[in-house]
């Protein structure tokens, strides 16, 4: 039965990615390969029962034709044990049997004679061969079953396991990837490749390959061992079967045409539906209902006719499967009747034939099943691999500076730095700055100002393209990532919060912080009292019920980077989701934060920014302004225009 | 579930017999085809049959066999006919359902949930009616009527083709009985899997600060492993079904072969070449019965997912509607452009406490209202009743001096323009999105034109390749999130209401934009009222009347000098946000 709403996902190059896929199975290779032999086997096995099937309706056969021969009215005369009367009616009925053509009526006569003599003339049978026979078929069918079941197990056993790797490898290389990835990718995009496209990889794979391997082996096998049979029977069951299939051929070009339609037409209707039932509010009051009712009736029905089309089509498939069964099927009974009435080749091979037909026709199927299954795993696995083959973070292996957090004093240098998102677009030109330990630096623009770029390059999330950024007399070109990041401390305003204990939370990346340690940072950040309420206190779990507020996060983040303890922080000021009473909470808990540390704030009150000892000033990306508030005032720019835009009148 | 089936129309149901006659015969004729077969068989063993009388028979077996397939050519048809028009019309009733629904529905249903209602549980009933007029319908007939023929055949071998349907039928239950638990866990792992991905990429920036990358892979390879385990397990369990199922109906046809040995065997010569013939047929019937009775079991399997879609989507269309829509269409009120609450209290249907609690104001025309408060304090669901989003629990709003609840809602929006504080961006161009629900034709070009420049859209729209007409695309993701705003802002604006309604419209804006905006605005309509609830003091500081909301209640009313006299949570807002100088020199 063909899947409805499947899409049919076409890969970009089927053969680089299946080759690919399969070297990356190299693991598993000699499993693979035994579980492959296996099938094959299995399908070998499956072949020669047929076979044997025929021999035993042979034998069975055997048992339908009286042994009626000089020999046998020989040895019924000379039988001493046998009386005279009973020779006699023999006799009468042998004459009678001479004349009759009606084989009913002679067999009726047969029954009707002496028992003595019937048992010379029953039909003799080959009992023992038969014995062997069927203990032989069981046999076969059990062992084919166990390689079945066996090869089923190594196939699960390598899905799974390949698709658990390919987790694995796409979860590491989310950590290894530059920031720049995921700022130009959708979360979602991401995701869809570690579960949707995994599990295509796995499930497929699993199926087709050995599909595919039991089918080309029955396929080939089948037609051999038909040949093999009866040559004539082997052509007739071929045509018959060809002259199927082309017809279905015919008809599944005809529907693929719907099938793309259904699939364009459904994404249409869901875009639409999704789009009107987000903007309710806004439908509604623009009185946009009846508009919006009339768009998704005439979208309703354009997928209904293609719809209709492509069911209509698809279930096709099924009867028409069944009439190219039966069209063998009676090909090979009509034909393999002439035969046997010439006496070519006895009534098993019809039998042996009729289990070839099948044998023939279902891997061909089967086979296009499979190919269009493993299309879909190339598509998925080539969004997999191209993830996969991103261009990593640089190699740090040359960098041999390195600063302790200890002892570091806190001094910045900006020298001329240069900066670009992109290699043609320069956003950040020539940009000098120089900070003391212990200062505050403000950071400032309108919305998409780019502010969080400078903190992209502290963090170097992203190299900058010249110039230089020094920390305490060092380059952070000779430092690496991790060693600048043991040195900043990033309070962020979206409050990352992870699935998790409030301690877990806390402590994060330092499992030798003690719970007195995580006690103290709580209470000077005003989080003690709070979490002392919650059921289980420090185990109290962090969900997405209401039970913790936007603020309650924001303080939890700043603990934890209470707990980090650098000399550098980085800090961004919580706007206004919060409500008034926490958000001072929480400004006072950045306040203790601040102390000691050199601070870069993405600053959004006023106050913050007057105090600061530095303010940048940043518009589209640059910095274009710097200096303290009354510099700043004075110059009459940007800044001035700024801050004055909230109070004109 | 059969609620749903039961909106078939009488012509449908003429179909949905007409296929089931269809597919009775069409079962008759296939289950013909072995008996042919068997004629076949005992004409080759009788050595006074001729060529002809073979042919004759292998003839009938291909008309029986032609003849089934145009029977099921038309059933065909007929089903697909039925489950998409089915589809279709669940769709449109669910879609005008939703249409109908007000914000307290939405919210309850949520509104990722109530696309898949739509979309995805549709399709799955879709399927299973497409599925099941054929299988539903066929597999039992085929099961009956196939065991009907071979009871009368031979019993012995009926015996053998019922234990073996028993043998796969215990098979698969066991197997279901251990796996569809599992299947829930697996669906839960898979969840936990994306949960912690997601997390590893929207916390990318702060796992790099702390150098928690390995603390985060070992959280990943935990589920990682917990679902590859799971997993593992099911599939063993299924890897066991494949050869069992080949066993049976192989070990079915063996078993019939041997049982017929027996019979010919011990039998009369004449009864010989009929049990030889059932041989030949039964391998044939016994298979048919088997692979009806696998239908059947997938049909079961199918059977609980269906009834979770056709749930989901009945509740969907069961709903009770909170809002009713009023009756006043048009009429010329004494007042215009007023709005006002008397002693309005609020809370959510099911909910004990109050949201708000005896609100009283009016704003009349031309006044600028606003509203401030912390998060929860009632601000948005406040100005949520003038449209009806929800309806007060006690107490009144009226609009120009009616209730809002008496007015048809569509009078009733006519005199309002909402603007969200998230914008909503339909896909088409500029143009459509500024007339959205412009239906009846009234929003001018020039209209439009003037809004974009209120809305101070003007700037980027001019600079976009086709001006009004460029392309918006879905979800309005080629346009910033600030420009996106402009446009919804316009959008209000081009309908001419008497009454502006902005939820926190303004915060998406920089503080530049917004003051020029609202400056605009003042100059372009000094009739209209506006409703403005914000957070930035700086958007409402000028305001004719603020209104301050804490934890439901009214703590103060006043112009910003009154209140910062007044009002200490006022002031504590202010000053949270504004430093002293700031706050005197406004």
């Amino acid at each position: 039965m063909p899947r409805h709403g499947k899409t049919m996902e076409k890969s970009k190059d089927f053969k680089g990615s299946m080759k690919r896929l399969i070297s990356s199975l190299k693991n598993w290779h000699v499993l693979l390969c035994t579980s492959l032999i296996l099938a094959m086997l299995s399908a070998i096995i499956g072949l020669t029962a047929p076979n044997k099937l025929s021999d035993f309706t042979d034998l069975i056969s055997d048992g339908l034709k009286p042994n009626i021969n000089e020999k046998t009215i020989n040895q019924i005369m000379e039988d001493k044990n046998i009386n005279e009367k009973d020779k006699a009616e023999f006799i009468i009925v042998m004459d009678e049997i001479k004349k009759e053509k009606d084989t009913l009526k002679v067999y009726k006569k047969i029954d009707s004679l002496p028992k003595k003599v019937f048992d010379y003339v029953k039909p003799k049978v080959n009992e023992s061969k038969i014995k062997f026979l069927a203990i032989l078929l069981i046999s076969l069918y059990l062992v084919s079953a166990i390689f079945n079941f066996i090869q089923n197990l190594i196939m699960t056993y390598i899905s799974n396991n390949f698709a658990k790797t390919l987790r694995s490898k796409i979860s590491n290389k989310i950590n290894i990837l530059p920031l720049k990835y995921f700022d130009e990718h959708e979360t979602g995009d991401i995701l869809s490749r570690v579960t949707n496209d995994v599990d295509t990889v796995g499930m497929n794979l699993n199926n087709s390959l050995s599909t595919l391997v039991t089918s080309i082996t029955l396929f080939i096998g089948s037609i051999i061992m038909m040949f093999y049979t009866n040559w004539i029977m082997a052509i007739t069951a071929m045509i018959a079967s060809l002259i199927g299939f082309t017809f279905m051929g015919l008809i599944l070009g005809k529907s693929q045409k719907y099938f793309v339609q259904r699939q364009t037409e459904l994404g249409n209707l869901n875009g639409y539906i999704e789009e009107i039932y987000s903007g309710h509010n806004v439908v509604k009051t623009c009185n946009g209902t009846k508009d919006a009712i009339l768009e998704f009736d005439y979208l309703n029905k354009k997928l209904y006719k293609c719809n209709m089309m492509s069911q209509f089509l698809s279930g096709l498939m099924h009867p028409i499967m069944g009439f190219v069964g039966n069209f063998g099927y009676v090909a090979v009974c009509v034909v393999g009747a002439l035969l046997v009435m010439n006496n070519h080749i006895t009534f098993g091979v019809i039998v042996a034939f009729m289990i070839y037909v099948r044998l023939f026709t279902n891997p061909l199927t089967q086979m296009a099943q499979a190919m269009t299954n493993l299309q879909s795993v190339a598509a998925a696995s080539e969004r997999i691999f191209e993830f996969l083959d991103e261009k990593e973070l640089s190699n740090q292996d040359h960098i041999n500076g390195s600063l302790d957090r200890d002892k570091v004093k806190g001094k910045i240098e900006f020298k001329n730095v240069k900066f670009g998102y992109n290699n043609d677009k320069t956003i950040i030109n020539n940009f000098s700055a120089m900070t003391q330990p212990g200062q505050k630096i403000a950071i400032v623009g309108p919305t998409g100002a780019g502010k969080t770029t400078l903190v992209n390059l502290l963090m170097k999330f992203y190299e900058i393209d010249s110039g230089d950024i020094i920390i305490d007399g060092v380059s952070i070109n000779n430092l690496t990532r991790e060693n600048i990041h043991k040195l900043f401390i990033m309070v962020l305003q979206d409050t990352w919060l992870f699935d998790g204990t409030i301690r877990d939370n806390i402590k994060f990346n330092n499992p030798d912080v003690s719970d007195d340690e995580i006690w103290a940072a709580c209470k000077t950040v005003g989080l003690s009292h709070f979490i002392k309420t919650l059921p289980g206190g420090l185990d109290a779990k962090i969900d997405d019920s209401d039970s913790i507020s936007q603020g309650q996060k924001q303080l939890i983040t700043i603990a934890r980077g209470m707990i980090e303890n650098a000399p550098f922080l980085i800090l961004d000021e919580a706007t206004s989701n919060v409500d008034t009473r926490t958000e001072e909470l929480v400004q006072k808990a950045m306040d203790k934060l601040m102390k000691g540390r050199t601070s870069f704030i993405i600053a959004h009150r006023l106050s913050t920014i007057k105090n600061a000892d530095l303010i940048l000033v940043l518009k589209d990306g640059d910095i274009i302004e710097q200096g303290d508030h009354d510099t700043l005032l004075s110059k009459n720019g940007f800044y001035a225009e700024l801050y004055n835009s909230q109070f004109k009148k | 579930m059969l609620k749903l089936l039961s909106k078939f129309k009488f012509t449908e149901y003429l179909m949905i017999i007409l296929s089931v006659i269809l597919m009775y015969v069409q079962v008759n004729l296939e289950l013909k085809i072995p008996d042919y077969m068997k004629e076949i068989t005992e004409l080759i063993n009788t050595d006074s049959s001729t060529m002809n009388d073979i042919l004759k028979q292998g003839l009938y077996m291909l008309g029986c066999s032609f003849g089934g397939l145009l029977l099921a050519v038309i059933g065909g048809f007929i089903a697909a006919y039925l489950s998409s028009k089915f589809s279709f019309n669940l769709r449109n009733r669910i879609f005008k359902k939703v249409q109908s629904f007000s914000t307290s529905e939405i919210k309850k249903f949520q509104t990722s949930s109530l696309i898949t209602r739509t979309t995805n549980d549709v399709t799955q009933f879709e399927m299973f009616i497409a599925m099941g007029l054929s299988m539903i319908i066929r597999a039992p007939l085929m099961a009956f009527m196939a065991v009907g023929k071979i009871l009368n055949e031979n019993i012995e071998m009926s015996i053998l083709v019922g234990c073996c349907v028993l043998t796969l039928l215990i098979t698969i239950s066991i197997i279901m009985f251990i796996v569809i638990p599992r299947f829930e866990k697996v669906q839960k792992l898979i969840d936990k899997v994306n949960g912690v991905t997601r997390e590893n990429l929207t916390g990318i920036r702060v796992i790099k600060a702390f150098n928690a990358e390995d603390y985060q892979t070992n959280r990943f390879e935990e589920v990682n492993n917990d679902l590859t385990n799971t997993q593992l397990f099911n599939q063993r369990v299924f890897a066991v079904m494949n050869p069992i199922m080949t066993i049976v109906m192989n070990g079915l046809t063996l078993g019939i072969y041997i049982i017929g040995t027996f019979l010919i065997l011990n039998a009369h010569m004449i009864d010989r070449i009929d049990i030889f013939g059932s041989i030949m047929v039964f391998t044939q019937y016994g298979m048919q019965v088997i692979m009806s009775f696998l239908m059947l079991a997938m049909i079961f399997m199918m059977w609980p997912r269906v009834t979770v879609a056709a749930k989901r989507i009945n509740e969907v269309l069961d709903e009770k509607l909170s809002i009713e829509d009023g009756s006043i269409k048009y009429v010329e009120t004494e007042e215009v452009g007023t709005v006002e609450f008397r002693n309005v209290s609020f809370k959510y249907p099911d909910a004990d406490e109050y949201l708000l609690n005896n609100i009283s104001f009016k704003a009349n025309q031309g006044d600028v209202i606003a509203f401030i408060g912390s998060t929860g304090s009632g601000k948005s669901t406040l100005i949520n009743l003038v449209p009806r989003f929800y309806d007060a629990t006690e107490g009144e709003v009226l609009v120009d001096g009616i209730n809002v609840k008496e007015y048809k809602l569509e009078t009733l929006y006519n005199k309002i323009g909402y603007i969200p504080q998230k914008a909503v961006m339909f896909t088409g161009t500029v143009e459509s999105n500024v007339a959205y629900g412009n239906t009846d034709n009234e929003i001018t070009i020039e209209d439009i034109n003037t809004a974009i420049e209120i809305a101070q859209a003007n700037e980027f729209v001019s600079k976009m390749d086709k001006g009004i007409d460029s392309h918006i695309a879905r979800g309005g993701t080629n346009i910033s999130g600030g420009q996106k705003q402009r446009l919804s802002i316009a959008r209000a604006i081009a309908r001419k209401p008497e009454i502006y309604i902005f939820d926190d419209s303004f915060s998406a804006l920089d503080y530049k934009t917004d003051s020029v905006l609202r400056k605009a605005l003042k100059e372009y309509t000094e009739e209209s009222t506006m409703l403005i609830v914000a957070q930035r003091i700086g958007t409402i500081i000028n305001a004719d009347k603020i209104i301050v909301l804490d934890d439901g209640e009214c703590v103060g009313m006043g112009t910003h000098k009154e209140l910062m006299e007044n009002c200490e949570v006022y002031k504590e807002i202010a000053l949270s946000q504004l430093s002293k100088e700031e706050l005197e020199n406004a």
